[in-house]
C-alpha cells in the first residue's frame, strides 16, 4: 500500500464516472497496465515516467531511475503484491494465515 | 536469496559499508521510520553490513500495524452489514480484529472487495446506487492524496452512498513522540522517501533543530538505504543535526503542492490512537467539517465495540523500537505469520513478519557472529 511504483504514461484517458472530472491516464508498470489519476501532476505527458501511490501519480521521474527502481522492487518481490488485482489479492489472503486468531485462544497453528 | 548476495557483494555497496566503518568512532542508533524500509533492510541484510555499534532501530511506519484494533473491529462490523460493499487495499484483508478479519467476513457472505485505487470505489458507488460503498482509508501521507480525492469527487458527484472509514496517521508527530519518550535511544532518523514525495520535507527542519537530531530523507532500494545510513553517521560524527535529502531523484523540498492543497481542504489534524503505542496528540487526519457527511463512522454509528489484544503480544514495544522482534517471548512460537498475535506479524511491512520471513530468530549481535563464521557463502 505504501510503496510508490514508477511507471510510464501510455495514454491520457477519460475512463469512468470519475474520469470525466479528473485527468486520468493508463500507466504501464513493467508490463502491468493500470488506470491512474494524473490530476496531481499536470506537467506529466504521454511518454513520461511518474511514481504512483495507490492509483495516483505524485511526481515525475526520469526513465533510468524508473527502470532501475522497477527492477529493484521486482527483485525484492514487492511489485506483484502492490499491483495485485482483486482476485490475486484474495488468493494471497487465502494462502496466508488460515486462522489469524488474535489472542491465540483458538489453539490452531 | 540471489538478489541479496548480488547486492552485498556489489562494489558500490561494499565501498559505502567500508566508508561507514571508517567514519564511525562510537556506537549510534538510527531509526528507519518506514515499514517498507525495514523490509528492505532485513531482506538485503543491510544491518549486518554495518560496523559493530551502528544499530538500526525499526520504527512504527507500517500503517497496517498501527491501525487501531477498534477501527479494525468497526471495519468488520460495517463490512458484515447487508447492502454494504466494503472496499479496501489488499493489505488489510488479514489484519486480525478482536474476532476475525475482513477475509473471514467475506467468507461469511460480506461483500468485501479489494481495489487498486480509492477511485475504483467511487466508480463502484455510481454504479450501485442501492448499495452503501465504504472505503477503508488507512495509511500515512502516501495514501492520503488518493483518499482525499475519492471523497472530493464523491462530493462533486453528489454521491449519497459513498463514505470513508478514515484512520490516517502522520510521520512527523510519530517521530516527535519517539524523541520525547522516556529512555529514547534513537539518535538519527531515516525519513520515509515516499512520504516525502507527497509532503516534501519542509515540515522537518524545526524537529531537527528542537531535538538536535539528524534527519535524512531516504529511498527504499538497498543502495539508497546504505547511503542514507552513511549520511546519518557522517552528521552524527560531526555533531551536525540537519535535514538532508538523500533521495533527490524523487523528493523535493516542497513535495506535491497540489496534493497538499487538497489534503488541507479534505482533512483536519486530530489526535490518533496507534495500535500498540497509544494516543499520539495531533498525529492523524480525519475528514474536515466540509466532508464530515462522508465519514463512515458517523454514517454507521457502530457502538458496543470492546477490543481485546493478546496479552503475549509485544508489538507496541517493537513499533516503538524498544525491542527487536526476536526479543519477544512469543516470536516464532505462539506468534507466526500463520498464527499472528499482532499486526506486526501480519503485514508484509511489519517488522515481526520481516524478521520471521527472513529467518531472523537471533538478535543482530548473534547474527553478526554467525555471519562471520559463514562468510564466503
Amino acid at each position: 500500500m505504501c510503496l510508490a511504483i514508477p511507471g510510464k504514461v501510455e495514454a491520457i484517458t477519460t475512463d469512468g464516472p470519475t474520469g470525466r472530472l479528473v485527468r486520468m491516464g493508463r500507466v504501464n508498470f513493467g508490463g502491468v497496465v493500470k488506470s491512474v489519476c494524473l490530476d496531481y501532476v499536470p506537467e506529466v505527458e504521454v511518454g513520461d515516467y511518474t511514481i504512483v501511490h495507490v492509483g495516483f501519480a505524485l511526481s515525475r521521474i526520469d526513465e533510468e531511475t524508473a527502470e532501475k527502481t522497477l527492477a529493484d522492487f521486482r527483485a525484492m518481490g514487492v511489485l506483484d503484491e502492490e499491483l495485485a488485482g482483486e482476485e490475486e489479492a484474495f488468493a494471497r489472503a487465502a494462502k496466508a494465515p488460515p486462522s489469524p486468531c488474535p489472542d491465540g485462544s483458538c489453539g490452531s497453528q | 536469496m540471489k538478489y541479496l548476495t548480488e547486492f552485498r557483494n556489489s562494489e558500490i555497496a561494499q565501498r559505502i559499508a567500508r566508508e561507514i566503518a571508517q567514519i564511525a568512532t562510537r556506537p549510534w542508533k538510527i531509526m528507519e521510520v518506514c515499514g517498507g524500509q525495514t523490509h528492505s533492510i532485513i531482506k538485503n541484510g543491510i544491518d549486518q553490513m554495518l560496523p559493530p555499534g551502528i544499530e538500526m532501530i525499526h520504527g512504527p511506519g507500517c500503517p497496517v500495524c498501527v491501525t487501531p484494533l477498534e477501527l479494525i473491529d468497526k471495519a468488520l462490523a460495517i463490512a458484515a452489514q447487508p447492502d454494504v460493499i466494503f472496499c479496501s487495499f489488499g493489505d488489510m484483508l488479514r489484519v486480525p480484529g478482536t474476532e476475525g478479519d475482513l477475509f473471514q467476513v467475506k467468507g461469511r457472505g460480506g461483500d468485501v472487495r479489494v481495489v487498486y485505487s480509492p477511485l475504483d470505489a467511487v466508480d463502484l458507488a455510481t454504479k450501485k446506487p442501492d448499495k452503501q460503498v465504504v472505503f477503508f482509508g488507512v495509511g500515512f501521507e502516501t495514501t492520503a492524496p488518493a483518499n482525499a480525492m475519492s471523497v472530493h469527487l464523491a462530493k462533486r458527484l453528489g454521491l449519497k452512498n459513498f463514505s470513508l472509514l478514515v484512520s490516517h496517521v502522520l510521520v512527523p508527530p510519530a517521530i516527535e513522540a519517539i524523541l520525547q519518550s522516556p529512555g529514547n535511544q534513537v539518535q538519527a532518523f531515516l525519513l520515509a522517501g515516499h512520504v516525502c514525495s507527497v509532503m516534501g520535507y519542509w515540515e522537518y527542519p524545526p524537529l531537527a533543530e528542537k531535538y538536535r537530531v539528524p534527519l535524512v530523507v531516504t529511498g527504499f532500494e538497498p543502495l539508497d538505504l546504505l547511503d542514507g545510513i552513511r549520511r546519518a553517521v557522517v552528521q552524527l560524527e560531526s555533531g551536525r543535526h540537519q535535514v538532508e535529502n538523500a533521495y533527490e531523484r524523487v523528493v523535493t523540498f516542497e513535495g506535491n503542492r497540489l496534493a497538499q492543497r487538497l489534503l488541507a481542504e479534505v482533512f483536519e489534524v486530530t489526535d490518533r490512537a496507534w495500535r500498540g503505542i497509544g494516543v499520539i496528540p495531533r498525529s492523524g487526519w480525519r475528514l474536515s467539517a466540509a466532508y464530515r457527511d462522508f465519514d463512515a463512522e458517523q454514517r454507521f454509528q457502530i457502538a458496543g465495540i470492546s477490543t481485546r489484544e493478546s496479552p503475549l503480544c509485544r508489538s507496541g514495544d517493537v513499533l516503538r523500537g524498544a525491542i527487536k522482534p526476536a526479543e519477544c517471548a512469543a516470536f516464532g512460537k505462539e506468534c507466526t505469520p500463520r498464527h499472528p498475535l499482532g499486526a506486526t506479524m501480519v503485514s508484509s511491512e511489519g517488522a515481526c513478519a520481516a524478521y520471521y520471513n527472513y529467518g531472523r530468530f537471533l538478535s543482530a549481535e548473534e547474527l553478526a557472529g554467525a555471519g562471520k563464521s559463514a562468510s564466503g557463502l
